[in-house]
């Protein structure tokens, strides 16, 4: 709660001014920024992850530095640092036949979608931005905020692959949340309310207490959202609104320099959020897995970012894996499989809770 | 309410895209991601193989052989020398005749090393691509090491080789092959029995044996077709007769015959059989010959023709050479099959979605240096 937290202590600190609208604004700022730089620090580490796991899976040593001079660090960590900078120096195109205004916006909008669901992931007992009561929801509506910004995208692109690949994304992202909002709903079953923290709380205890392990509808649950929540990120094997080797670069074929970094940065931030999201839900958050122990708030930083860097680990893994699905295979996966089986999820675990709870 | 019809879109895939192998534009018309018709566009790699051969000496057309199939660049020089040498009717020592069976599997492992992961990245599969690169690497070094070239050698000449084998060629040879025959299994755990590829790829794009043989495909696409016809059985060259080998041929297994799935699982089941061909020809190579002594000092043909065909691993490539008795080609054509494989596409491609159609292309396995020369 460290927005109303900031707001209360600037009060306290000048009396005079209490309740001014400039000390609000001050104390959203604050958070919003460090939010900022923490992605920022995220993605460097989770690129320098993708490019090593990469490579380890490839059987290559990735990025290394050697020898004198202008080099990326000792083994490479430096990397990320330098395709960053790469991506901010290059020229800025903006095609002519492009919708301009709309070009301009999509990559904002993109990222404002994975930024503002960040504000609702707990990291400890009161590190959370805002615990909003409706937490869990206010992720999952966020987070199709991005499929308006790829359609955009796609759209002002006015380039047909780009067309292709917004098309594509709408379609996917939509069906998948359906999937992805059931799982959640057994969550939301279970615990009995929507706050972050409150199902947080409801973990607590070790490990066996993490809604994952509670009953094996919500064993099937986290494994649906986990999958659903892959094809919204649009990783492989989901990923063909992107689909390089069919749509060139689908979406953000016609983007470049800081304009695509910014797509390239919101896919890193959208698998932190969704990660978050299961880690929360499933795996008990900032909770330790061992009852008592381990349990100060800087552990809780531990576990949680632990338990969401593991799922982001995963999703690395399975897209340097697997094939790409094809898009009609995409939707049957989604509606005859998926679907489904997390409806009789959630009858299973009303029927669980009845019996055995 | 009635139907809602939308318009059909041309869209040009290609000459710059990540999957069309080469510099090749596919006029596309979609409707949605369905494909209603595909014309393939080629020419932009042309070269005038033919007619360079024309102005140049017998001799000076093998590195432009090379330049033509340039994954395959031994086995095109193969097919022009055994074709010379029938024209010329030089019988080559047995030792360069074993070297050059060699050389021409351990082309066809490595051409479809690279056709079998470059599929994989068409599907969307990076790791296997890799994983492919890194064996073939292992083959251009040994290239590397017997004619200095990795990728266009110019090693096979007429009436002989550049050069003999190197010192320790063998070992390095059976290693590889040591080393490669276990890697196989590896490739189809990752990848050919994977779930997702045998739905992208089983069912998809069947080619049947009627079509197949009415567009003259060959090689290991016609086989995928359930066609058992290889050059080097049915009408051996070389000294392709003498070795114990199997030709494999699609079955359908995950799907119905002729389909992506098995003109991609002939291919490996190919490098299985080239390996046993290695394996013999390494044990009964000569100790001793002199790959240079029947190169002939000048070459000239006599008057006359010959079309001579030999299994590349596209499939069956030709020469038909006119000698007019002068030291110069009067015509070099080259039958390519990469050529007819590109021209079933549009025949097999149509109602297949988007990226059905990038997956059928792939599994043609075509090179557009050969098929534009």
């Amino acid at each position: 709660m460290t927005v109303d937290w900031i707001f209360e202590w600037l009060n306290g600190l000048f009396t005079t001014l209490s309740g001014n609208a400039f000390f609000l604004i001050i104390a959203i700022l604050v958070p919003c920024l460090a939010l900022f730089g923490f992605i920022t620090v995220y993605a460097f580490v989770v690129i320098y992850m993708e490019l090593k796991v990469s490579s380890f899976i490839q059987d290559k040593v990735g990025p290394m530095g050697q020898g004198v001079g202008l080099h990326a660090g000792k083994w490479g960590v430096l990397q990320p640092v330098a395709d960053a900078l790469k991506l901010l120096t290059k020229e800025d195109i903006i095609p002519e036949s492009a919708d301009r205004p709309l070009f301009i916006m999509a990559p904002f909008m993109i990222f404002i979608g994975a930024f503002i669901g960040f504000i609702a992931l707990p990291f400890g007992e009161y590190i959370i931005i805002t615990d909003l009561n409706i937490g869990i929801f206010y992720i999952l509506a966020v987070g199709s905020f991005s499929v308006i910004a790829l359609i955009l995208a796609g759209w002002a692109s006015n380039n047909k692959w780009s067309l292709y690949g917004g098309m594509r994304s709408a379609a996917q992202i939509v069906s998948y949340e359906i999937p992805a909002g059931l799982s959640i709903v057994v969550v939301i079953m279970l615990s009995s309310t929507l706050s972050m923290q409150g199902i947080v709380k409801y973990q607590e205890g070790g490990i066996f207490n993490w809604i994952i392990f509670t009953n094996p509808f919500a064993f099937v649950a986290f494994f649906i959202y986990f999958i659903s929540a892959m094809a919204e990120t649009n990783r492989t094997p989901f990923d063909i609104p992107e689909a390089e080797s069919e749509l060139v670069g689908g979406f953000h074929t016609e983007y470049s320099g800081m304009r695509f970094a910014f797509f390239f940065l919101s896919e890193y931030a959208n698998m932190f959020v969704v990660s978050g999201v299961a880690a929360t839900g499933f795996l008990g958050g900032w909770q330790s897995p061992i009852p008592g122990y381990f349990n100060t708030p800087l552990w809780g930083i531990f576990w949680m970012l632990s338990k969401t860097m593991f799922l982001v680990f995963m999703m690395i893994w399975m897209r340097w894996t697997f094939p790409r699905l094809r898009v009609d295979q995409l939707m049957n996966v989604c509606w005859k499989v998926l679907l489904p089986i997390s409806l009789v999820n959630i009858f299973g675990v009303g029927i669980w809770t009845l019996v055995f709870g | 309410m009635g139907i809602v019809h939308g318009q059909e879109m041309v869209l040009n895939i290609g000459p710059q895209h990540p999957s069309t192998h080469g510099v090749l534009r596919l006029q596309v018309r979609t409707d949605g991601e369905i494909i209603s018709e595909i014309k393939p566009f080629i020419g932009y790699l042309h070269r005038c193989f033919e007619k360079h051969s024309e102005n140049v000496t017998y001799e000076q057309v093998i590195p432009f052989t090379d330049r033509c199939d340039y994954l395959a660049s031994m086995a095109n020089n193969f097919g022009y020398v055994v074709a010379m040498e029938e024209l010329m009717d030089i019988k080559v020592p047995e030792r360069v005749e074993f070297i050059r069976v060699i050389m021409g599997e351990l082309q066809r492992i490595a051409s479809h090393l690279l056709a079998l992961g470059v599929y994989g990245l068409d599907v969307g599969a990076f790791t296997p691509f890799l994983h492919m690169f890194r064996d073939r690497e292992r083959i251009l070094d040994i290239f590397e090491m017997t004619c200095g070239a990795r990728l266009l050698y110019n090693y096979m000449w007429v009436g002989g080789l550049s050069h003999d084998l190197p010192v320790g060629f063998m070992d390095v040879t059976y290693n590889f092959l040591d080393y490669f025959e276990p890697k196989i299994g590896e490739f189809n755990n990752l990848l050919s029995h994977n779930k997702i590829f045998v739905e992208r790829t089983a069912d998809v794009g069947v080619l049947p044996p009627d079509v197949a043989i009415s567009y003259g495909v060959s090689g290991p696409n016609l086989r995928a077709s359930g066609v058992k016809w290889d050059i080097r059985k049915d009408e051996p060259y070389s000294i392709y007769d003498r070795f114990d080998f199997d030709v494999p041929i699609g079955e359908g297994i995950k799907g119905s015959v002729g389909d992506c799935w098995d003109r991609y699982y002939v291919r490996m089941l190919e490098m299985i059989e080239s390996v046993k061909i290695l394996r013999q020809a390494l044990s009964q190579i000569p100790k001793d010959g002199d790959v240079h002594q029947t190169i002939p000092k000048k070459i000239r043909p006599p008057k006359g023709s010959i079309y001579k065909r030999t299994e590349t691993p596209r499939g069956d490539l030709g020469y038909y050479i006119v000698s007019d008795g002068s030291p110069v080609p009067y015509r070099v054509k080259m039958r390519s099959p990469a050529f007819t494989a590109l021209s079933v596409l549009g025949e097999i491609a149509n109602g297949w979605m988007m990226s059905d159609v990038i997956a059928i292309l792939g599994s043609l396995d075509i090179v557009l240096g050969e098929i534009d020369r």
